[in-house]
């Protein structure tokens, strides 16, 4: 009979248990190897905040914060401006609306180790869109973004924004079919064109879908590995590094594991940066 | 008169938007499919971009079973394998647990469930890169490196996450008079999972079961650092596959890999869109 009490714990908690625990010690495991000396093995001794001090002055890490800026920023606003295009478009009572949210959404059921390839092909001036229109006759038309060091970074957002603009698009949908029909049908009647009736009305009432899609992208941003990987693989040179990549670089192509820490932890305070305040405003609208 | 006109132009002005957004999204699957059946000749002496002027279905059959990667010349299928050995496990393991942490956070509450079921979500904010070392350490000591064993391990602790979030908000909406009577009459944790709150869970299970599937075919970090050689999932054996072309060009084969290795998430995609959809919008929305 006992027995009988005491196994649903035994069924609930350790699932919880471990989804918890790894949470916590791993955060709380890799924050305090970054303040170690640890190169290829983990180490326990202390040294402050050397680590942190030592990578703040790479090159490397510069470079890759400021593609963060870039890149978070560009592809946050194109990706979102698509997905609105994209959500209003198929809000206009259009036929096989169904057939074209699954073209614009498909990218997000993909691997960007798959696009990626793809996309490093038709990016990529010998094999793709330049080769191409090179080939029609245009002999001097130049497209190698993805080889040169100023604007490599600018592929990166192409194709992170055709990958995601869906999932915006998805969202900015379930926004702007949340918005209250009554409303949109007084601004009508009073004469207000469809624009007009978009901008000054509709897109206010879902303002708060503007905030979760903006933050959703940035968070995604600051992910980002994959699709670098593939596209550039930080290259040319570090032209498109980001923080993601100089975790992996500390940690396992120079075996420092004590600085890759300290590059993760800081990864992960920019994360946090964006995330906290909108948890914050999350919590006082819930309440509010 | 005049009012239909504009109003029809409208309507023409929407479907070529819509139908010139349609084209830029497919153009690269199209890109890839097309090149799958071109002679690499042909791709490199034109461009990537075109038709194939003869049909190279023998690209296919290498990409499949014998064109060489990591040095082991079996094609793409081995890796497709060790993918699916990895995923379905995962997927079903922490599905099945994820199910159970969302019935005892939404139904059996305790003490301080919502900060346990904040710190779960966590897990889904928490970049991979915080998690390498502590993961490599674990297989290590569990002897599980370099396996797909260690890989289902990861993926199902930390696939919770996503499948507690997802079954505790569906759970929340379950009754909780429901319970009560079911509690009067007897019926322990158990009986009322297995009768009342199983029977209610398909959408979500299926919609948990697509999500968990897609995300952890698609992963590749964890994939190309703690497996290598033939152990490797299908998305890092893509990877090196491409650094191996950068020495000897074959687009078309590769290109036909890169096809087979997207098409599980794809035909998952195609058949249960609307629950892949709804999963992703879920987790985002909480």
């Amino acid at each position: 009979m006992w027995f009988k009490r005491v196994l649903p714990h035994l069924v609930i908690w350790p699932p919880l248990a471990v989804s918890v625990f790894y949470v916590v010690s791993y955060t709380l495991w890799t924050t305090w190897l970054s303040f170690t000396d640890s190169q290829q093995f983990a180490s326990n001794n202390w040294v402050g905040w050397r680590n942190y001090a030592s990578i703040i002055g790479q090159s490397k890490v510069h470079t890759a914060y400021t593609n963060l800026l870039i890149y978070g920023f560009g592809f946050v606003v194109l990706t979102s401006l698509i997905g609105l295009l994209l959500a209003v478009l198929v809000d206009q009572r259009i036929k096989a609306e169904n057939l074209f949210r699954s073209i614009f959404l498909y990218p997000m059921a993909l691997s960007f180790i798959v696009t990626g390839t793809v996309w490093s092909w038709i990016l990529n001036p010998g094999l793709g869109i330049q080769k191409l229109v090179r080939n029609l006759g245009w002999t001097d038309f130049q497209f190698n973004w993805i080889v040169d060091r100023d604007m490599a970074i600018y592929t990166i957002i192409i194709v992170a924004a055709w990958q995601a603009s869906g999932f915006a698009m998805a969202l900015f949908l379930a926004g702007l079919r949340s918005v209250d029909a009554d409303i949109v049908k007084a601004a009508e009647i009073d004469g207000a064109s469809a624009a007009r009736t978009y901008v000054s009305v509709i897109f206010p009432c879902m303002a708060p879908m503007f905030v979760t899609v903006f933050v959703l992208l940035l968070q995604f941003a600051i992910k980002t590995f994959d699709l670098v990987w593939v596209l550039t693989a930080g290259g040319p040179g570090i032209a498109t590094a980001l923080p993601t990549l100089v975790v992996y670089d500390y940690m396992f192509e120079r075996g420092q594991l004590g600085r890759g820490s300290a590059a993760a932890v800081l990864m992960l305070s920019t994360l946090l940066l964006v995330v906290v305040p909108y948890w914050l405003w999350r919590r006082r609208r819930a309440t509010a | 008169m005049n009012r239909t006109a504009t109003l029809s132009w409208n309507r023409v002005a929407i479907y070529a938007a819509l139908i010139f957004f349609s084209l830029i999204y497919l153009a690269p699957f199209a890109v890839v499919l097309l090149n799958s059946v071109r002679d690499v000749r042909e791709i490199v002496g034109s461009s990537a971009i075109g038709f194939p002027k003869e049909l190279r279905l023998s690209n296919w059959s290498a990409a499949w079973n014998s064109y060489c990667i990591n040095g082991h010349c079996a094609g793409i299928a081995p890796f497709i394998w060790n993918s699916l050995a990895i995923t379905v496990p995962a997927t079903l393991i922490s599905t099945m647990l994820g199910a159970l942490n969302g019935y005892s956070l939404a139904l059996w509450r305790f003490k301080g469930d919502n900060f346990v079921f904040a710190l779960v979500v966590m897990g889904i904010f928490l970049p991979e890169q915080m998690k390498l070392i502590p993961w490599a350490t674990v297989l290590a000591e569990l002897g599980l490196s370099n396996t797909a064993m260690g890989l289902v391990f990861i993926h199902s602790i930390q696939g919770m996450s996503f499948a507690t979030l997802f079954c505790r908000n569906y759970y929340l909406a379950i009754p909780p008079e429901l319970l009560k009577a079911a509690h009067i009459d007897g019926a322990g944790f158990f009986r009322i999972f297995w009768h009342i709150v199983l029977p209610l869970s398909p959408p979500i299970l299926i919609v948990t079961v697509i999500w968990q599937f897609t995300s952890i075919w698609n992963e590749f970090l964890y994939g190309v650092t703690f497996t290598s050689g033939e152990q490797q999932p299908v998305t890092a054996a893509l990877v090196a596959l491409t650094s191996q072309i950068a020495q000897a060009p074959e687009f078309g084969i590769q290109s036909a890999a890169v096809v087979l290795a997207a098409l599980p998430t794809l035909l998952v995609y195609i058949f249960g869109g609307r629950f892949f959809v709804r999963g992703l919008t879920a987790g985002a929305v909480k």
